[in-house]
């Protein structure tokens, strides 16, 4: 395994897990791996990122610019923010789904999510967009859907790793009851 | 041993279970936060952790601890340091018999701090000996080798690390538990002349403690956690006497930044213990080059430090770095800057990195905001309506409500350090007695360092309207429980210190406790508080809504709203927004706090539950 993994997204959303289950599954194989978190204040809907490191002989927990084979994305705008430590050809795994913050309404830049999706399309060769509300009623559920980009990123090839690792990494770290849910997510996008 | 994934702050915790810390005790503060709590969860039953009320309460109690023989563990961020500065700087003259470790996080950045300060500075300053982990892993091995330093020594021992090390993560061997050392304190053994400090016994220990530290300066040459690399031969000979010096994070980042310019035979020098610094060892380095960059963050301590080698030992040396604007002056470094400032002072090329940042459409900006229900929010607005357009200035302090300064609010004109809106405020009356001065301090810095700001104001004689946001917690760290909450981290339920006991114990006539969400009274209760001569305060309590969970949600009724926007543009709730001409709210972010119920003026928003 190899693999560099850039997350984002704000603050409640899920992120922080996502990059567990991504370090579970490497440790799970014996590979080693660092991780970066912004660990921000209390206050919810600031801009979050982790980062996470696969593989021998990585020294920077963070990944450097450009260099990303993966970007998860669990907001648009939040995608664009942290697409240059994209590599020119990474993955990028997006949700559709905005968070519009305070500041768009009270008199900050304004939210253009057809420019920022734009972008995002004209920028990145290998982008794949998740219907997010599709896969919250399909799946019954609002709350997986960082397992749902997991799933996608999966699917794309991005990672060295395959799902079944990443099934295992599910076990290891979610109670019993939340299981079927979360796995049925990640293969969601495979099936759809 | 068996493997882990560890937050830096895990593995120090961790380090310091297995090295037999007995006694563990902090002052919240990011990044430093999660040390004391790993301490608590995973030495439950076996060690005494404690929040103390400040960081000087922390470093005396781990100072007592110490003299009678315990392993000790302090932990804060770089700003509490300065508040235990005074127990430290003697502490390291009196010394200690038990092992004790103070792990100081640095936030360069900053990313969540007042100031840039270097915790290796203070380490020169104050003479106690300093190690600075590179990575999770050394973070762990460091704080045990800290320990045993300590005890060996009798000082007290800096561990300092930075935001990117207590924050980052790795999988690392940790020992199992029944491999922890264990420890019997011997208690405290009476012997004035040891433990009661004097001018007589300070000249002696200045002497011994310089010696101390001239001796360790030459034992942390030979020191694994400093290292020295040679040019390796397959460099090309341009290079070959040019040399790097660095340390903790940066490390990692010049190793990345080597490996991407195909320069990994550059000589290195890593610093691990930058003070005593290891002299020996960089003699050798620099006799092999010819000039050297410092990739350094905060303060340029390698670079004084090699200069300062330099000078001693007649090296014609040229030391690159801050101060010869090789690095920059302040701010976080990235692997990208470093790689920068690297091949420029090689001269090489590197291609441009960030390439997709081109034409990148204008994006949200997503400042912290009080949350949706903040209590905080409801307060300041209680003042603001209060005193509309008197002269007024509200002196601010350090927690989640330093967020009141923020548009729409405005309602902090001075934030310093903790606990100094009270005083600062003290100042402005001095100047302008006809101004109406106002103070707005948390719960937790209140007893951090508020309550001394209060009895200076009512012994000094100031008009003065104190008011206290009693949110039951320490919010902004995270939600640690403090002498008012009732809790300690040991779990036990303790009789709360009463804020208000406290504010009539000193002296004052009037001390009142508002509902902030009672918007009415609140109002009434500034105004009528306000007008009254000296020293009097005001408690708004309600709890904080991370802690409360409400369940109840208003909603606007979009047949009653007349779309005038009173509601957001008074209260920026992150969970109002307008849409087709009318308010909305967010129902997953409101918690029926009831403030906008009150602001609206027809009366369109309801639902709501007031706590
Ligand atoms: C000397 C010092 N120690 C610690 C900190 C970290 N810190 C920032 S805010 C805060 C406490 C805030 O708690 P409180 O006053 O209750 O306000 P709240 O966040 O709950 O609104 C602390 C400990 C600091 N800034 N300075
Ligand atoms: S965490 Fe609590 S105190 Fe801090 S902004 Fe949110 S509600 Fe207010
Ligand atoms: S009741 Fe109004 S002010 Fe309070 S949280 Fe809900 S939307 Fe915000």
């Amino acid at each position: 395994m190899r693999d560099n993994i850039v997350l984002c997204g704000v603050g409640g959303q899920g992120t922080v897990l996502a990059s567990r289950l991504l370090s579970t599954a490497a440790m799970l194989r014996n590979v080693p791996v660092k991780a970066a978190e912004t660990i921000g204040m209390a206050q919810r809907g600031g801009s979050v990122t982790s980062h996470v490191r696969i593989g021998e002989g990585v020294s920077s927990p963070l990944v450097a610019k450009g260099t990303a084979d993966l970007l998860m994305a669990f907001e648009p705008a939040e995608a664009a923010r942290q697409l240059s430590y994209l590599k020119p050809d990474g993955v990028a795994v997006v949700s559709n789904r905005p968070v519009i913050p305070v500041s768009s309404v009270t008199g900050g830049p304004a939210y253009d999510l057809n420019a920022i999706m734009d972008y995002l399309k004209s920028h990145v060769e290998r982008l794949i967009v998740v219907d997010a509300d599709a896969a919250s009623s399909a799946l019954g559920s609002s709350r997986v859907l960082n397992v749902v980009l997991l799933g996608a990123a999966l699917h794309s090839g991005a990672l060295s790793m395959d799902a079944d690792v990443m099934r295992e990494a599910i076990h290891a770290r979610l109670p019993q009851r939340f299981l079927e849910l979360n796995l049925s997510a990640l293969d969601y996008v495979k099936q759809v | 041993m068996h493997t882990e994934f560890l937050m830096g702050n895990e593995a120090i915790a961790l380090g310091a279970l297995a090295a037999g810390v007995q006694v563990v005790a902090g002052y919240p503060g990011t990044p430093s936060t999660e040390v004391l709590e790993t301490a608590a969860k995973r030495g439950a039953g076996r060690i005494y952790v404690e929040w103390s009320c400040n960081e000087k309460a922390a470093m005396e109690v781990a100072a007592g601890a110490a003299y009678a023989g315990a392993r000790t563990l302090v932990t804060c961020k770089q700003v509490g340091l300065n508040v235990a500065a005074d127990p430290l700087m003697s502490l390291e003259y009196v010394g200690t018999k038990g092992g004790m470790v103070v792990m100081v996080a640095d936030d360069p950045g900053p990313i969540s701090s007042q100031t840039e300060q270097d915790t290796r500075t203070f380490a020169q300053f104050s003479k106690v000996p300093v190690f600075d982990p590179s990575s999770v892993k050394e973070a762990y091995d460091m704080v045990r080798e800290a320990f045993e330093l300590s005890e060996l020594e009798g000082t007290p021992v800096f561990l300092r690390a930075t935001t990117r090390v207590d924050h980052g993560y790795e999988a690392i061997e940790v020992a199992d538990e029944q491999d922890w050392k264990t420890h019997d304190a011997e208690g405290f053994v009476k012997d004035a002349s040891r433990w009661v400090i004097f001018p007589r016994l300070s000249v002696v220990n200045h002497a011994n403690i310089e010696r101390r530290n001239a001796r360790l300066a030459k034992e942390f040459s030979d020191c694994p956690f400093n290292s020295a690399s040679n040019a390796s031969s397959d460099l090309p000979s341009a290079f070959a006497r040019k040399g790097i010096a660095t340390h903790g994070i940066n490390y990692s980042y010049t190793q990345e930044a080597l490996a991407a310019l195909g320069l990994e035979g550059l000589p290195v020098l890593k610093v691990g213990t930058p003070f005593p610094f290891p002299e020996d060892l960089a003699l050798r380095f620099l006799q092999g080059v010819d000039e050297v960059l410092c990739v350094e963050e905060l303060d340029p301590v390698i670079e004084r430090s090699l200069l300062q080698v330099c000078g001693k030992h007649g090296l014609r040396v040229a030391i690159k770095g801050k101060l010869t604007d090789n690095m920059a002056l302040s701010g976080e470094n990235t692997i990208e800057s470093v790689q920068r400032a690297i091949a420029d002072y090689l001269n090489v090329q590197v291609s441009d990195i960030a390439t997709k940042d081109q034409d990148m459409p204008p994006l949200p900006v997503r400042p912290p905001v009080l949350c949706a229900g903040c209590p905080h929010r409801a307060s300041f607005y209680a003042v603001k309506c209060a005193m509309g357009k008197k002269k007024t200035v509200f002196c601010g302090d350090i927690g989640c409500y330093t967020l009141g300064n923020a548009h729409p609010l405005n309602m902090v004109d001075t934030c310093l350090c903790m606990g100094a809106g009270i005083t600062v405020a003290q100042g402005i009356y001095h100047v302008e007695p006809d101004t109406k001065c106002f103070s707005f301090t948390g719960d937790s810095t209140f007893f951090a360092s508020g309550i001394t700001g209060v009895v200076n104001a009512y012994y000094n004689q100031v008009d003065l309207t104190v008011i206290v946001l009693d949110n039951s917690t320490t919010a902004m760290t995270g939600h640690q429980p403090h002498p008012g909450t009732g809790r300690t981290m040991m779990g036990d339920a303790v009789a709360p210190v009463s804020i208000e006991a406290v504010l009539r114990g000193i002296g004052l006539k009037t001390v009142e406790t508002v509902n902030p969400f009672d918007h009415e009274l609140a109002v009434s209760t500034v105004q009528r508080v306000s007008e009254l001569p000296g020293v009097k305060a005001i408690i708004f309590k309600s709890p904080c809504v991370m802690l409360s969970k409400p369940n109840a949600k208003s909603v606007v009724s979009a047949s009653d709203c007349i779309g005038c926007k009173r509601c957001i543009r008074e209260l920026g709730c992150p969970a109002l927004f307008f849409e087709n001409g009318k308010a909305r709210i967010d129902e997953t972010q409101c918690s029926g706090c009831t403030l906008c119920e009150q602001v609206c003026p027809v009366g369109a928003i309801a639902g709501g539950e007031k706590l």
